[in-house]
């Protein structure tokens, strides 16, 4: 029987190696990644808390679903204007890695 | 005229003098001098007048009623020490006004001299009026700073503008002591009118201590005016001024101004016996020390000087033994022979082209033979030879020395053996022997408008020591019961001074005794430099260690090196990694977790 803990657990899990990967990767595209991977952790979370919390009525709290929604979206957004930064970034300083990108101008 | 207003008229006269001389007749300094002459004669008609009116009583105006806390009125004492006062001011400063016109004849700043002189004749009638201690005071000031503009009346010399300030800052100590006294006085008795505070009088006196320092502080502004030891150093220096200003301020009437007001307030001196034995101590330390110095200045106008300063110690003395009318009588007398013997020198220093050292005239008996009359009458009367009038003034106050204090009576007849020692010095080397420089071959008399006032002088100083003459003006001392002790005394020490200062001095072409600390005025100069440069060293240093320490270290250095720091501590964290900023912002999302949650 799968509770409500082992989805936080699996959450929790997949948020800690996103966070580990934006902390520890040097490629800013795969902390990029490591970023969507700690959005969709939430959105697992959330997802696992409406479907646990059930009303009198027998029916599941949609909200925090709605709320999955909206992060997809933004979460679609900001693919777009970051990929786009990081093209910009790219041609300017023919390079993707963090350590190289450490001044605000250049 | 009204004879209320009449005591008005006399002392704003010259003020009024002053005032249209300063305002409009700058331009023209013989019209500026006749005006000014004509004030000081008016004023000493007026004065005449009040003296031969008994129970004479002038306008009383009211400045400040603050009653019952204070009354200051603007009001006349008109007893007869003020009467005699006016005279002796008025008189005496006419001749002095008239002598001028000749001493300052061809002067570029006759017109403000002449201002300046009509000013202090001003303040002087006001100090001796003034029936109170507010008004006395202002006016006291006043004539302070009257003083300081004669005294630099050739301000364009270094010399001049030095003693000026000397003067004034010196007097203003002695200044500020009188004021603190005044107030003292006020607290205690509720009143500055000398009349209310002497019918208040034992309000303060079951006080002993508290009355003592009011009135050692009242002396203070006596000792500043009357130049008293240790204030005495500004007299001599004041010699930069023109002479006929030594003659009227430094001798015969400012410096009087010390003793009359201590003779003024004499009631409260003499409540007070510590008060009074420190003042006739000061008076003798001053006259002595003075006589001494004398002994061995080389500026006739020096000379002079620190005679004036003896003699006023011996005031002081006086009234230290608490005879106010002794000392009024010295000062009195004292007044007459003392502007003579300036005038008198100031008549060979302009005949002689400006030259003071005595050792660079001689032979002048001859050529400045009116000059050396009076002159000579001047000096028997500052002597104290028989029958001139300081034998009697001064032999009033040896008596009284001789009843109550013996230290300070032999202080006092070895002061007058010196007195006589260094004027007959003075009067050998210059009027007898051979001329010693060109100046003083070429050397003649002096116009009339400079000789008419010696002679004028030279007569009171003769004759105002009789008992006839004296009795008219001052209230003399009671005779004293000693018989023809002292008298006998002090001619003999006079006597021997005068031999002594003959035999050494006779035909010499230079100095033959050589004593530094006589020569130098006992470094009084050079201790008080000295003490004046020690006490700014010290609070220069002390501000430079506020300034370098606490304001600039502390302060301002203080508050660059904190914000200096701040910054290069957070300096630390801003290193540009972004996976840094990423490491710090998820360490401060787990405290702030931590904090909500288990907090």
């Amino acid at each position: 029987m799968l509770t409500l803990g082992h989805y936080l657990i699996v959450s929790g899990m997949l948020f800690t190696i996103g966070f580990a990967g934006v902390l520890l990767r040097r490629n800013i595209i795969i902390i990029f990644m490591s970023l969507e991977l700690m959005l969709n952790a939430a959105n697992l979370s959330l997802v696992a808390f409406s479907r646990f919390r059930v009303g009198a009525d027998g029916m599941a709290n949609y909200n925090a679903q709605v709320f999955v929604f909206f992060i997809i979206t933004v979460a679609a957004a900001e693919v777009a204007v970051g990929l786009a930064i990081i093209v910009a970034l790219y041609r300017a300083r023919q390079t993707t890695h963090v350590e190289d990108i450490s001044t605000l101008k250049f | 005229m009204n004879s209320a207003l009449l005591p008005w008229f006399i002392l704003l006269l010259p003020f009024l003098a002053a005032v249209v001389i300063v305002l409009f007749t700058r331009r023209w300094p013989g019209l500026s001098s006749f005006i000014s002459v004509l004030a000081v004669l008016a004023s000493f008609a007026g004065s005449c007048v009040v003296f031969a009116t008994p129970d004479i009583q002038a306008l009383e105006l009211t400045w400040l009623d603050l009653r019952p806390v204070l009354y200051v009125p603007l009001g006349f004492v008109l007893d007869d020490l003020t009467k005699t006062m006016l005279l002796l001011v008025t008189g005496v400063g006419a001749l002095i006004h008239i002598y001028s016109l000749g001493y300052m004849r061809d002067d570029s700043g006759k017109a403000r001299y002449f201002a300046s002189l009509s000013f202090f004749m001003f303040s002087m009638l006001g100090i001796v009026v003034s029936n109170n201690f507010v008004m006395m005071f202002i006016f006291w000031e006043l004539v302070g700073v009257s003083s300081y503009l004669l005294i630099g009346h050739w301000f364009e010399r270094d010399s001049a503008a030095e003693a000026a300030k000397k003067a004034f800052l010196t007097n203003r100590i002695g200044d500020f002591g009188f004021m603190l006294g005044i107030m003292m006085a006020w607290v205690a008795t509720g009143s500055v009118v000398f009349s209310e505070m002497h019918q208040q009088l034992a309000r303060i006196t079951s006080y002993p201590d508290y009355l003592t320092v009011a009135a050692l502080l009242i002396f203070c502004g006596a000792a500043g005016k009357s130049a008293q030891f240790p204030l005495h150093v500004w007299l001599p220096d004041a010699m930069e001024g023109p002479t006929p200003i030594s003659a009227l301020i430094h001798a015969a009437t400012m410096v009087a101004a010390g003793v009359y007001m201590l003779v003024r307030v004499g009631f409260l001196f003499e409540a007070s016996p510590p008060a009074l034995w420190v003042i006739s101590w000061i008076g003798t330390i001053t006259a002595v020390m003075a006589a001494l110095i004398a002994t061995q200045q080389n500026d006739i106008k020096r000379i002079l000087a620190y005679s004036t300063l003896s003699q006023l110690g011996y005031m002081v003395m006086a009234v230290g033994l608490a005879s106010g009318q002794a000392a009024m009588f010295h000062l009195f007398t004292h007044a007459f022979f003392k502007a003579l013997l300036f005038l008198g020198a100031g008549s060979i220093i302009v005949m002689l082209h400006h030259e003071q050292n005595i050792w660079k005239m001689g032979g002048l008996a001859g050529r400045l033979g009116i000059t050396f009359l009076t002159f000579l009458v001047g000096t028997f009367a500052l002597i104290g030879l028989p029958p001139f009038s300081g034998f009697f003034s001064k032999d009033a106050i040896l008596a009284l020395a001789y009843e109550r204090n013996r230290a300070i009576f032999w202080l006092a007849l070895f002061t007058a053996f010196l007195t006589a020692f260094y004027m007959l010095r003075l009067v050998v080397v210059v009027f007898f022997g051979k001329p010693r420089s060109d100046r003083a071959r070429a050397g003649r008399e002096a116009p009339w408008v400079m000789i008419g006032p010696l002679i004028l002088l030279a007569i009171p100083a003769f004759a105002a020591g009789f008992g006839f003459v004296a009795r008219l003006f001052v209230q003399l001392p009671a005779e004293q019961e000693t018989g023809w002790l002292v008298p006998g005394m002090a001619l003999g020490a006079t006597v021997a001074g005068a031999l002594v200062a003959i035999i050494l001095y006779r035909n010499r072409q230079a100095e033959p005794i050589d004593f530094a600390p006589f020569r130098n005025r006992f470094y009084f100069d050079e201790l008080y430099s000295f003490l004046i440069g020690a006490t700014q060293e010290l609070l220069a240093k002390l501000s430079a260690f506020i300034d370098r320490w606490i304001l600039d270290g502390a302060g301002i250095r203080g508050a660059s090196t904190a914000t200096w720091g701040i910054g290069s501590l957070l300096r630390l964290f801003q290193v540009g990694n972004l996976q840094a900023y990423a490491f710090l912002f998820g360490l401060g999302i787990v405290g702030l977790i931590y904090f909500t949650i288990f907090r």
